[in-house]
């Protein structure tokens, strides 16, 4: 009787379907989540000399944006400005929205052989590229055999 | 559903043969999809696109029968030898098509592409500007 008064949401079992996929593949889950769907997107990857960030982050002001690392994280923060109309005065129709609006924040622990002032950033056809290197001590070296 | 709505409508269903055409033959190639708003005014409809690593020389616009497809390549600066460990940005490509109406005028659309994000102007044609319609008592 409950089931009927409140129809199952197809869109909710789905993305609850979604979820339990992830967990069932991602054998560590983050404690700050997985953060899929969040704005910007991250792809992270890493060389044997550094460790490589890629935010997508489209439509900002690189002056507005803000990244910091402290202790080892590394934080992404900004606000990209609503680009829809919002005066009375202006009868316009929004049919589609689904661009992020808003302030947002991404924290992304590095590995601990990142040398904190070797990391640099910048911004090109809307992704922040953020290189971090890691400390020459970290690096492979080929030992001499006496 | 009027006919201003008609550009939002590719999702629900609404789809020409061209687009499905379009479709049938892309489909081997899997892309993301875009997100996008779209604004419609009284002179013409706005859309913005979020396209974030594609450069200039990798994005195509093409306007096909009454189809609007917004196609992009992702290209990364990526170091030599680099391995992922997290991606989810999961494609390099972006596609998304939308089926337009037909008071809206193809021939002077205008884009403008920055920092990833690119924004069309679709005009209206003249004959469909808005008029106010007289009411005449009896």
């Amino acid at each position: 009787m409950y089931r009927s008064l409140f129809p199952r949401d197809v869109f909710a079992e789905l993305d609850r379907l979604q979820r339990e996929m992830q967990e069932a593949f991602d054998l560590s889950p983050s404690i700050r989540g997985l953060g899929r769907g969040s704005f910007p997107a991250l792809n992270v990857g890493g060389t044997p000399q550094s460790v490589e960030i890629f935010a997508f982050a489209p439509g900002l002001d690189p002056a507005t944006m803000e990244v910091n690392l402290d202790r080892g994280v590394l934080t992404i923060a900004g606000e990209r400005q609503a680009s829809l109309p919002s005066g009375d005065d202006d009868p316009a129709a929004v049919h589609i929205n689904e661009r992020f609006s808003g302030r947002f924040r991404r924290v992304v622990s590095l590995s601990d052989d990142v040398d904190p002032n070797g990391v640099s950033a910048d911004y090109r056809d809307g992704v922040l590229r953020i290189s971090a290197k890691r400390r020459e001590s970290a690096q492979p070296r080929r030992i001499a055999v006496q | 559903m009027n006919d201003m709505t008609a550009v939002t409508r590719n999702e629900q269903g609404t789809r020409t043969d061209a687009a499905a055409r379009n479709e049938s033959a892309q489909r081997s190639d899997t892309a993301l999809i875009p997100p996008v708003d779209v604004i419609e005014d009284s002179t013409g409809i706005t859309l913005r696109a979020d396209l974030p690593g594609v450069p200039k020389d990798k994005l195509s616009l093409q306007v096909e029968a009454d189809t609007l497809t917004i196609e992009g390549e992702v290209q990364l600066a990526v170091p030599e030898g680099m391995e992922a460990s997290h991606a989810e940005v999961s494609l390099p490509r972006f596609r998304r098509a939308f089926t337009l109406s037909k008071e809206l005028d193809t021939g002077k659309v205008s884009a403008e592409f920055k920092h990833g994000v690119l924004t069309l102007r679709i005009p209206k044609a003249e004959h469909a500007q808005p008029r106010r319609i007289q009411i005449n008592a009896a």
